[in-house]
């Protein structure tokens, strides 16, 4: 009884889903031969994190954002001028820019997120617009558009350095980042999250606040977003303006959607193709560019629904159909 | 005492006065139901009684509490549930899942216990589960317990949303006509729907142009016409008011589709009346 | 006053681009995110033109029926088959679409910054104490042509009522005998134009390369917003008012924030007016 029980937990897409993860974490170092690789697996993870929290506010709540590139710039920046130009502890910088990144979030969510629609996207967008020309402009605390250099990351005297150590730290956070975004989407807040997407009115006369929810889950986003850009931050040294720039904001917007929307998974996959893609596309050289626009037409034309969802649901098919031809075999 | 107060309400949209100047007032325990031709103002005025639209004039009070100028989700709070004419059903969940969200004053919880899935919140949920279910056989939905709501038919859909507004435990309950495109076999079964709603304590406000169930499940009605009160009292008294046929027969001039349906109701009934 | 010359020349090519998106808007409720790339096509191509040594009454016409035509390709190969699809999925639709043709552009021509020669000298002319480039005449001279021609079109020619009844009710339009893929087919070809017109006009002030389009595009949806999407009048005096603003803003407060500050207001002109200054209101229907 109790293993039953076990086993159903174990197939439920929460915690099978989950534990796919981690062992996909797990074994990946098997595949990767280089620190080229794992450094291509650390921005994938950062990114991925990323695209969870944004998932939230694009796939679950229905709630665009053109602007969280802005956040993630703010997360970036926050910890670097903290931590290397006044020598705060990168913990401490990091937890001072996140605070204030939520603050931020909330006050100027309120008023965004009235508005819906293609206004709503204009509003991030123009936000995410701001956020980058004051990280370009103030260069006497940013460096300006050359950019600026960042200190290793370190706790208490051990220093995080070296793609293989942030290959674990970025994995774990990973995890936690979906195992958190899992948690929510089930709970009752979750739900009215997916509620109001569908129907803001039918949300509301069941006695859900629809306003106070998508707020909630904006700066959800934004701090999963200022985490990872605090993050990335500190491994690779060295960031420019363009974290915090518009097409920053598309390409996350995009791995969400290319992913499949209202799926935590399908935000991993998305982020893992798209950050992978440009890496490969290199070897086109000047006709990068047009490749990953095409890619992204097509993606969308084609798969409308995202990658995971679209896979998931032709899955579903074949098994329905084979059942179906079995059923009638007998 | 009554349940709801209904003071001198009023709504324009541009220079169109959708309800003018109505007051009534509902007693717990009863079937108010409201009727009138398409345009009188019904949906304007369940949407106002739900916080929907914010009235241009008058006050909404419910039990000791003045809710005019509230949130629909305060008005929620207060034990205000309903139903839609146009469906608002969350066809992007399962349908034991819309219900589940109808329990969501029950079971919120903090951010923190949300995220970290707290075992306090694991057991609400495996509850909220089970009642949803139960809910769902409550109003005949049994056989849809694992179905996804976009699968569903529109019958059901309609059942679905009442089990939803069920679920958030309400003292009155909305109903936007229910029965409308429902084929007359889910009609009847509606009679019997409404009447163990009563039997739980909920009071009932049923919009619906099927006068058949109206007239059969009432206590009370108010007739609108042009947003003003044509006629209000006791079903019996109502249903052979001159002023009633009068505006019904009149209305069937200028008003075609369901209203067929409702003249031919309305002799039936009648008809059924003087036998 | 010079200020407010070289504004309203800025926000006439805003108000171009903006009457792209509104146009594309109506027929099909999709913001074409490529709109901006189609102003970068109508520069670009009239300086390769040009280069080839065709004459402005040639290169011009050419270069517009150019980005016409990509117009209709884009709308025939990318939003025709995914029409069915959400909007987010067109918007990502459309963003890929820009970032082919701006890749495109960079393979075919450059990454250079390449100029054109003003269509009628470059003597500034001055007028009330201000100067004025007899370009800048051009840029108003032509958008108010412009506009006069589509009002008149969609006030008074058949094809024109046609696209706007599209735009109130498809459906209904479609009850009339409407062709509403025509329409939505012919939006995109007409924006396209548009755009290439304002980009052709603005190339011998500005310069031109292959990536003006990204800031020339959110400027033009940003007034586009700011006038409420899909209102004519709403997208030409949303682009001027935008291109007085932050002209003015550029020379009294800071230049470096020019670009900025263009935003923060069309923020709290939403924050007040959630659908822009002329779009439509009004809540949900239940």
């Amino acid at each position: 009884m109790i293993s039953g029980t076990m086993l159903a937990r174990l197939a439920s897409p929460r915690t099978g889903g989950l534990l796919g993860l981690a062992a996909v974490i797990a074994l990946l170092p098997l595949a990767l031969t280089n620190t080229y690789f794992y450094d291509i697996a650390v921005l994938v993870g950062l990114n991925a994190i990323v695209c969870i929290g944004l998932n939230l506010l694009i796939g679950y709540a229905g709630q665009i954002s053109l602007g969280h590139a802005g956040f993630f710039g703010l997360g970036a920046y926050g910890s670097a001028i903290l931590a290397s130009r006044y020598g705060w502890p990168p913990l401490a910088a990091m937890l001072a820019t996140t605070v204030a990144v939520a603050a931020l979030a909330f006050v100027v969510g309120r008023p965004i997120l009235r508005l819906k629609g293609h206004y709503l996207a204009m509003a991030t967008l123009g936000l995410g617009i701001i956020i980058y020309m004051v990280i370009a402009t103030e260069d006497k605390y940013t460096g300006g558009p050359d950019g600026i250099a960042v200190v290793p990351f370190s706790i208490g005297g051990f220093v995080l350095q070296g793609e293989r150590v942030w290959y674990w730290v970025v994995g774990a956070l990973l995890l936690l980042a979906a195992w958190l975004a899992l948690n929510l989407i089930e709970s009752p807040a979750g739900r009215a999250l997916r509620a109001l997407h569908s129907s803001e009115v039918g949300a509301e006369v069941v006695g859900i606040n629809a306003a106070e929810h998508k707020l909630m889950v904006f700066v959800i986003s934004a701090v999963f977003a200022c985490v990872a850009g605090s993050l990335g931050a500190h491994y690779s040294g060295f960031i420019t303006p363009g974290k915090a720039a518009f097409l920053h904001s598309i390409e996350l917007v995009t791995m969400v959607v290319f992913g499949g929307m209202a799926s935590t998974f399908g935000a991993v996959v998305g982020a893992a193709v798209l950050t992978t893609l440009p890496q490969l596309l290199a070897a086109f050289e000047d006709y990068e560019m047009m490749v990953f626009g095409a890619v992204m037409m097509g993606t969308m034309i084609f798969l409308p629904r995202g990658v995971v969802p679209s896979l998931a649901r032709l899955l579903a098919t074949r098994r329905d159909a084979t059942a179906d031809g079995e059923g009638n075999g007998v | 005492m009554s349940l709801l107060r209904v003071d001198r309400l009023g709504k324009k949209f541009g220079g169109v006065n959708a309800v003018d100047d109505l007051s009534f007032e509902i007693r717990p325990g009863a079937v108010y139901s409201i009727i009138g031709p398409n345009g009188a103002g019904k949906t304007t005025l369940l949407n106002m009684l739900t916080g929907v639209y914010q009235p241009s004039a008058g006050r909404i009070v419910f039990g000791e509490h003045d809710l005019t100028g509230c949130a629909p989700y305060e008005y929620a709070r207060h034990g205000i549930a309903r139903t839609f004419q146009n469906l608002q059903v969350f066809f992007n969940m399962s349908a034991l899942e819309n219900v589940m969200v109808g329990r969501y004053m029950q079971e919120r919880c903090g951010l923190v216990s949300a995220l970290l899935r707290s075992r306090r919140l694991a057991r609400a949920e495996h509850a909220c589960r089970e009642e949803a279910a139960e809910l769902m056989r409550y109003v005949g939905l049994q056989n849809y317990l694992y179905a996804s709501a976009d699968a569903m038919p529109y019958g059901a859909l309609k059942r679905l949303e009442i089990a939803r507004a069920l679920a958030t435990r309400p003292k009155l309950m909305l109903l936007d006509e229910p029965a409308a495109g429902l084929n007359p076999t889910e009609a009847l079964e509606l009679d019997d729907l409404i009447g163990r709603l009563t039997g739980r304590g909920v009071t009932v406000v049923l919009v619906e142009h099927n006068m058949r169930l109206v007239m059969g499940v009432s206590d009370h009605i108010l007739v609108l016409d042009y947003g003003r009160k044509l006629a209000e009292g006791p079903a019996l008294t109502v249903r052979n008011d001159p002023k009633v046929i009068e505006a019904y027969l009149g209305s069937a001039v200028s008003h075609d589709g369901t209203f067929g349906e409702t003249i031919a109701d309305a002799v039936a009934v009648a008809v059924e009346m003087h036998r | 006053m010079q200020y407010l010359l070289t504004g309203l020349t800025v926000g006439a090519i805003y108000a171009l681009v903006a009457l792209g998106f509104s146009i594309i808007f109506n027929a099909s409720h999709v913001i074409n995110f490529a709109q901006g790339e189609f102003v970068m096509i109508g520069g670009m191509a009239t300086v390769s033109f040009t280069a080839m040594g065709l004459p402005y009454l040639l290169a011009i016409p050419l270069a517009i029926v150019a980005a016409a035509l990509i117009g209709l390709a884009l709308e025939k190969f990318a939003v025709e088959p995914a029409r069915n699809a959400s909007v987010i999925t067109l918007i990502i639709i459309t963003i890929g679409a820009s970032i082919f043709l701006r890749g495109l552009a960079m393979v075919i021509w450059d990454k250079r910054f390449h100029a054109l020669k003003p269509f009628t000298g470059d003597t500034p002319i001055a007028i009330a104490g201000a100067t004025i480039l007899p370009q800048s005449l051009w840029v108003l001279g032509v958008t108010l042509v412009i506009v006069l021609t589509l009002s008149w079109f969609f006030g008074r020619t058949l094809l024109g009522k046609a696209m706007l009844a599209t735009s109130h009710n498809r459906l209904a339009a479609q009850l009339v005998g409407i062709n509403v893929r025509m329409v939505l087919f012919l939006s995109f070809g007409l924006s396209a134009a548009l755009g290439a017109v304002a980009g052709i006009l603005i190339a011998p002030i500005t310069t031109t390369s292959y990536d003006v389009g990204v800031m020339l595009g959110l400027k033009g949806f940003a007034a586009a917003i700011l006038g409420g999407l899909g209102s004519g009048v709403g997208a030409v005096v949303g682009g001027l008012a935008l291109g007085i603003v932050e002209t003015m803003s550029a020379g009294y407060l800071s230049s470096a924030y020019k670009d900025a500050i263009a935003f923060v207001i069309i923020l709290v002109v939403l924050f007040f007016m959630p659908s822009g200054l002329f779009g439509k209101r009004g809540g949900d229907r239940v």
